[in-house]
């Protein structure tokens, strides 16, 4: 039985600040709703399901949100699906939406994720104490810093790498309109002069708290035909998940990051992401996580990941861009932020992305991961239609 | 479409209180049972899916614990929702639509007792105009069994006989909470009395699906899902018929429940109230077996009453005790949000 071909026809996403304190929670994400339908040219009537997704209900102090936004979103008489994968909420969110289409069980969905830090504090919705479990150590930074070190350790990176990718990422940011943080007068050296939090993790190397949402329009072959604008494909896309913690976990390398990879190039035909892949929107939360990721996503040998990030490879203009967006770096509406990734993927191949378009983009890797390091969700989107 | 079937289903005990046990504690004799059942592995599961909150939970992240009580080790495909586990059973469904896997394994849990229920399930409504109000759930409920019996529906003694049907029923349910005879008792929310309440506790429940010759396999006489379809309504309960569930006849029609005759139905109605719109909107008459395991008024974990409802319909079809069955789960206020499944088993050879 071969599966439907997925489109994305319609993205939209909401300008990422710290506090929107203009509209409420149905508010922001019927905004970013609108523009992903505008920009398929459809309507309310065209969605056939909705599939919406966050970080943790703690994080509004709102209880299953879809029942309250379910007439923001236009789901009224429509089945409307809730995701929640921790910070890989975004991506699965959007990969359920896409076996939706892909098993023909609808032509047509809009998926939706979103964060309104403001309407509370996600460090304290992180750090809720329970009785006999490792506390989160401060927020998610005290959480992964070790890690980092072990990073540090194990592949004998200089420690300057870190602030590269900050620097860059802060400065692609200035080019994508709808970025949290536009650092206009960002520098290396500010970067490196920045506060030490969570050593080795400087205060300019970590991600803000935003307000923000991101949705997408995905549909049908039929679909796709009719849409105005050029569509991307999914050519690959799966979740794998692994424990959080156990004694032969690598939180360098997680197990469940490399098999999801494998997976989705699979599917997509890629044998050498490297040369294959044309731009990578990855999720780092803070800075060190680019080489990491470059090794457990096998775009370098292991122990080689802060070369490529050091030789400039990574840079907008460099053979492999990674985060041309500014990236969880510059923008980071926890639940929304897996799906930007995927959505900034689909903008590359249809060339959309604006200042920040990587020239002649035709595949790109989304990437999301959450819990500690246990959750991850990717999909590869093509400007071509995969083969059938 | 590809033939997908449910051919395993296991559930705890549900009790008053488990507090010496944590949600992974709770789940992993459920998670070993379902398994054994079919003789399957962790490893041998194509897609894993589950259904919880992390608000009766009190914590952030709450579901990650219980993925440890999975053994996700090798790494596994694996998804949640913040939702009941029936709806985590639909996305595995669609999963094993696309053939991207053969076999899943779905499950859900709740400790309502870790906290007062009634006022947790505030915080599902308008943040806001309504939830600081803290309007609970048994005063919403009771606002649509007043409507049901303002509209000449029911009335309060039908409600008993309601009530007093599935208690009875729940005798022959070994893990059901409340069964045999239950006082009226006084109103708690007027019309409602206490016997038109669903009593508060903890469980868990799991399913396995199979798709086509491998559901064969694993069951002598799997239980097929011939449809399923969810649909959601307004939030505002200004906006809505209470009497009526709009939403539950649109997935029942979706999931082809009225091309045939159905001879059970498991309804997820807390409420004793709550049954009559559902009876209605699915136009179940008398010769329609209604919730013989007893119903969510015998038993109700919050997050894993849904699925529940589709384990014993699927149980009573895998046992020969049914042929075609009916199965529903609902989400939100007064039914805001309601799901149906179909399930039916092959004739006998």
């Amino acid at each position: 039985m071969r599966k439907e071909p997925v489109a994305v026809i319609g993205i939209g996403q909401t300008k990422h600040v710290a506090a929107r304190r203009d509209v409420s929670i149905a508010g922001l994400v019927r905004e970013a709703a609108r523009r992903a339908l505008d920009d398929a040219e459809l309507s309310w009537a065209d969605i056939d399901a909705v599939v919406i997704g966050k970080a943790p209900d703690f994080f509004e102090g709102l209880m299953m949100p879809e029942l309250y936004l379910a007439d923001a979103l236009g789901a009224v008489g429509k089945p409307m699906l809730r995701v929640h994968t921790a910070g890989s909420v975004g991506g699965s969110t959007a990969l359920v939406a896409a076996n939706l289409v892909a098993s023909r069980v609808h032509g047509t969905v809009l998926t939706l994720a979103f964060e309104k830090q403001s309407e509370s504090n996600a460090m304290w919705g992180l750090s809720l104490p329970i009785p006999f479990q490792q506390p989160l150590l401060a927020g998610a930074g005290g959480f992964f810093a070790p890690h980092i070190r072990a990073y540090m350790r194990r592949t004998g990176a200089p420690d300057t790498v870190g602030s590269l990718v900050a620097y860059k990422d802060r400065r692609n940011a200035l080019k994508n309109p709808y970025a949290h943080l536009h650092e206009h007068g960002i520098t290396l050296e500010k970067v490196q002069a920045s506060p030490m939090l969570w050593d080795p993790i400087r205060y300019s190397e970590t991600c803000p708290s935003s307000d923000g949402a991101c949705a997408m329009v995905l549909t049908d072959r039929a679909g796709a035909a009719r849409s105005p604008h050029p569509p991307a494909w999914v050519h690959g896309g799966a979740m794998r998940s692994e424990p959080t913690l156990f004694a032969g976990k690598d939180f360098v390398s997680p197990q469940a990051g490399k098999d999801c990879a494998a997976d989705v190039y699979r599917q997509a035909g890629i044998t050498d992401p490297r040369r294959e892949i044309d731009a990578v929107e990855m999720y780092v939360p803070f800075s060190w996580y680019e080489p990491m990721w470059l090794e457990n996503l096998g775009f370098s040998a292991e122990g080689e990941g802060w070369k490529l990030t050091e030789s400039g490879v990574t840079e907008l203009d460099g053979d492999l861009p990674v985060n041309p967006s500014g990236g969880v770096l510059s923008t980071n509406p926890i639940g929304a932020s897996g799906m930007i990734r995927f959505a900034e993927a689909a903008l590359q191949v249809r060339g959309q992305a604006g200042e920040h378009q990587v020239e002649g983009a035709r595949r790109a890797l989304g990437h999301a991961y959450g819990g500690g390091s246990q959750f991850f969700s990717m999909w590869l989107v093509g400007a071509e239609s995969p083969a059938i | 479409m590809r033939d997908v079937a449910i051919v395993a289903f296991a559930q705890t005990d549900h009790r008053r209180r488990s507090d010496e046990l944590s949600e992974v504690e709770m789940l992993m004799p459920v998670l070993h049972q379902v398994l054994t059942r079919t003789g399957l592995q962790t490893a041998d599961i194509g897609f894993t899916c589950s259904g919880s909150s992390d608000y009766l939970a009190g914590r952030a992240f709450s579901f990650t614990m219980a993925l440890d009580g999975v053994g996700a080790w090798p790494p596994i495909s694996e998804s949640h929702v913040e939702m009941d586990g029936a709806w985590a059973l639909y996305e595995a469904w669609v999963k094993l639509l696309t053939g991207e896997a053969d076999t899943a394994l779905v499950y859900a849990y709740g400790k309502s007792s870790s906290g007062e229920v009634r006022d947790v399930l505030t915080r599902q409504l308008d943040p806001y105009y309504v939830a600081p109000l803290w309007p609970d759930s048994v005063s919403l409920a009771a606002l649509q069994a007043q409507a049901l019996i303002d509209a000449g529906a029911t009335d309060e003694p039908a409600l008993a006989e309601a009530a007093a049907r599935s208690r009875a029923d729940a005798t022959a349910n070994p893990h059901a909470q409340l069964k045999g005879e239950v006082p009226r008792g006084d109103h708690v929310v007027h019309p409602l009395r206490t016997a038109d309440c669903p009593p508060i506790g903890d469980g868990a429940a799991a399913v396995i699906l199979a798709a086509g010759d491998r559901a064969r396999d694993l069951c002598d006489r799997p239980a097929w899902i011939r449809g399923m379809d969810h649909r959601i309504e307004p939030h505002s309960l200004g906006v809505r018929d209470l009497t009526d569930s709009p939403s539950t006849r649109l997935a029942a029609e979706r999931a082809g429940a009225f091309e045939r005759r159905v001879d059970t139905a498991e309804l997820h109605a807390p409420f004793s109230s709550q049954e009559v719109v559902l009876r209605r909107a699915l136009n179940l008459d008398e010769t329609v077996r209604v919730n013989p395991s007893g119903g969510a008024l015998a038993a109700n974990p919050v997050m894993a009453t849904g699925l529940i409802r589709i384990g014993e319909a699927a149980a009573r079809i895998c046992r020969g005790e049914s042929d075609r069955a009916l199965a529903h789960a609902t989400s939100g206020p007064c039914l805001q949000q309601n799901l149906v499944a179909v399930l039916e088993g092959e004739a006998h050879a």
